[in-house]
């Protein structure tokens, strides 16, 4: 579904991935872990589309496509989902009129008509449930006043309803408190599916407690320095990762 | 040459007077105010560059060429359906100018409360002699301003409104102000709001054009008196054609426990220039202005405001916003006084802007004068482009950059926008910005 092949990325002239590969298929769940710094949100950045960020070599494939031609809308439309690590906060735009014009926009993109207003309204409530979100939530400003757990079950909600078959959750532990964590890993452990994928991006092991992961990465100085099964990340968890480090130095 | 074309066209102007003055209606109270106030005019003129009132709104090219000046018959071409005007909801009381002279063939005034008078200015002169000389140019004193001058002078009808004590209109009234015609004109309607103790009212203003084909200049005033405790919305809504200019001053005065609230709402036009002001002569007296203006080509939107603290607790909140685009440009200039009386005045101020083009431009000053000492008073202005992280994070669930656009500028228009009482009209303006944002 995604084959990441020798990315190199940065952003204002400084490389900050430097060689990046990456296969992940339908029904897998990836995690990628690494020290602050090592290119973690370089990475969701570049996939989501930032256009600040430029890839100065390598490819990356989504089903079959160029995905670093398409526009950030188009990626949405094919399929892919970035759970940001810091959702904007957009007074004035209520969440449910920019789900509608995101379902329908996205409908459109693939040649369907825009969803019936009942269905759309069901859909909502049933995916709210997903998140534990109450009616109120959803009918707020996008992400305005919401507390940290909020805005990331948001982000979970707006997955749940978009359906996509990519979702890229870039560091959706941060700011969690063990309740909000549970909820929002439990919406996602709903949404595992053999047709959909997930990269779970995580500076903590604490996420994967609860989504537990086919493949760990490691992530660090730009490269992916370690792959392993799911006792990778409690290896990482136990001795910190200076000697994944340790490793690359010498490497 | 620009001192030679000053001079030619205030000359022009006040010769425009002698010549014209015989015709104008009202009785020697009015005809000397009329007098007066083209003293006035000769003395201040038309502003020029060095205008501190005017210093971003160059009026002088305006008034370049020599436009056909108002009289008090209806135009030749007013045989046109005022329905394409006309707001749903709104219809039943509704006042039609057409270039300044109020047109019974258009109007229809139906559902008026008992006691409530809404009529054509002209006719109001002689039959609502008394009323009329209470409160006429009172608010707007023609030695003040240019404009206010020339509209004293020679303002000849307009749309008269008298609400009695006691009374509360249930329909809105809605004035419709039509410029039409194919030769340049200079256009004169004058409005007289007289709301009574107790009472209510909403009044909507729409500037329109129908077939104009030249040049045309209209100079629009409208005083507002609310009395003690009456409670009236006056709502602008200006969508002149491409070649029409407005310069609209709207000088309110309200009494003790009243409560006023004024919405500009600016989608098209040439070249406007709006004055509001607003005297707080009593106490406990609640003022919003909100202004919400969306430009484009080259048009060009100044809203100028003051509002005058004079009595003690009274609060006054301002909110304008502005989306410019292409190579428009917008002036917001917010004054308030809180005069030494004004103890416990709440005055609040925001103006925030949005420029869609590079080439787009605001100017923006507040300017509080505050000679009280124990109050809360607050501004604040803020020019910028649209959110990119929004933009962003709105185009990653799918929406195009068209749409993510229109959604925010939808939602900053809607600040404004919400705070429009009277449903239909809401309707309508939701509709009409939304329109012009997916231009």
């Amino acid at each position: 579904m995604l084959q990441i092949k020798n990315l190199h990325a940065g952003i204002e002239g400084k490389e900050i991935l430097k060689g990046i590969n990456l296969d992940v298929k339908a029904g897998e769940v990836h995690a990628i872990m690494g020290p602050n710094g090592s290119g973690k949100s370089t990475l969701s950045s570049v996939l989501a589309g930032k256009e600040e960020y430029e890839v100065s070599e390598g490819e990356v494939k989504f089903k079959g496509k160029d995905l670093l031609e398409l526009s950030p809308e188009d990626r949405a439309r094919e399929g892919l989902f970035l759970a940001f690590q810091y959702p904007v906060e957009i007074p004035g735009v209520s969440n449910i009129n920019f789900l509608k014009t995101a379902i329908n926009e996205i409908r459109a993109y693939r040649g369907q008509g825009p969803m019936d207003a009942k269905e759309f309204l069901a859909k909502v409530k049933e995916k709210q449930a997903f998140v534990e979100m109450t009616g109120n939530l959803a009918n707020r400003s996008v992400n305005e006043g919401f507390s940290g757990g909020e805005k990331k079950r948001n982000e979970i909600f707006q997955l749940a309803m978009l359906e996509p078959v990519l979702a890229v959750l870039d560091e959706t532990d941060s700011g969690l408190d063990i309740d909000a964590l549970r909820i929002v890993a439990n919406g996602v452990n709903k949404l595992r599916s053999k047709d959909r994928a997930f990269v779970v991006i995580t500076h903590y092991q604490r996420l994967l407690d609860h989504i537990v992961p086919d493949v760990v990465h490691v992530l660090f100085d730009g490269k992916i320095v370690k792959s392993g099964g799911k006792e990778l990340a409690l290896e990482l968890e136990k001795k910190g990762y200076d000697w994944i480090k340790k490793e690359a130095a010498i490497a | 040459m620009t001192t030679a074309e000053k001079i030619g066209a205030d000359e022009r102007l006040i010769q425009g007077f002698s010549k014209n003055k015989a015709q104008l209606p009202g009785s020697k109270r009015i005809a000397s105010l009329r007098e007066q106030a083209i003293l006035d005019f000769q003395k201040l003129g038309l502003p020029g560059r060095k205008s501190e009132e005017y210093k971003y709104s160059n009026v002088q090219p305006l008034f370049k060429e020599e436009a056909s000046l108002v009289n008090t018959n209806l135009p030749a071409a007013n045989g046109f359906s005022i329905e394409q005007f006309q707001l749903p909801g709104l219809k039943e009381n509704t006042a039609v100018l057409v270039n300044g002279v109020f047109s019974p063939a258009h109007s229809s005034l139906n559902k008026l409360p008992k006691g409530v008078i809404v009529c054509s200015l002209k006719e109001a002169f002689s039959k609502n002699e008394k009323l009329v000389e209470q409160h006429y140019s009172k608010y707007a004193q023609s030695g003040t301003d240019a404009f206010l001058a020339l509209s004293t002078s020679f303002a000849g009808d307009g749309v008269f409104v008298y609400v009695p004590d006691n009374t509360i209109a249930e329909q809105a009234i809605h004035i419709i102000s039509v410029v039409t015609g194919s030769t340049p004109s200079l256009i004169f309607p004058r409005n007289l709001f007289i709301i009574g103790k107790n009472s209510g009212v909403q009044i909507v203003e729409s500037f329109a054009a129908h077939a104009l084909s030249a040049k045309s200049i209209c100079i629009a005033v409208t005083e507002v008196f609310v009395d003690e405790n009456a409670k009236a919305q006056y709502y602008k809504l200006q969508e002149d054609s491409g070649s029409a200019s407005l310069i609209s001053a709207t000088h309110a005065r309200q009494e003790r426990n009243s409560h006023f609230d004024t919405n500009t709402v600016t989608l098209s036009g040439e070249w406007i220039r709006n004055n509001l002001e607003i005297a707080l002569e009593g106490e406990n007296c609640e003022t919003h202005l909100n202004g919400l203006f969306l430009t484009e080509g080259k048009q060009h939107v100044d809203n100028h405001t003051l509002v005058d603290h004079r009595k003690p607790h009274c609060q006054s909140n301002q909110l304008y916003k502005g989306i410019l685009g292409d190579k428009s440009t917008g002036v917001f200039n917010g004054k308030i006084f809180v005069r030494p009386d004004a103890q416990k005045t709440n005055a609040y101020q925001s103006s925030r802007n949005i420029l869609l083009s590079d080439d787009a431009s605001i100017n923006t000053k507040p300017q509080l004068e505050i000679y009280a000492d124990d109050v809360k008073c607050s501004h604040g202005s803020t020019t910028g482009q649209l959110n990119e992280d929004a933009m962003f994070y709105l185009r990653s669930r799918g929406l195009s950059t068209d749409s993510a656009r229109n959604l925010l500028l939808s939602a900053f228009a809607n600040d404004v926008l919400e705070t429009v009482r009277i449903k239909e009209l809401k309707d309508h303006l939701d509709e009409l910005v939304r329109k012009r944002l997916e231009k």
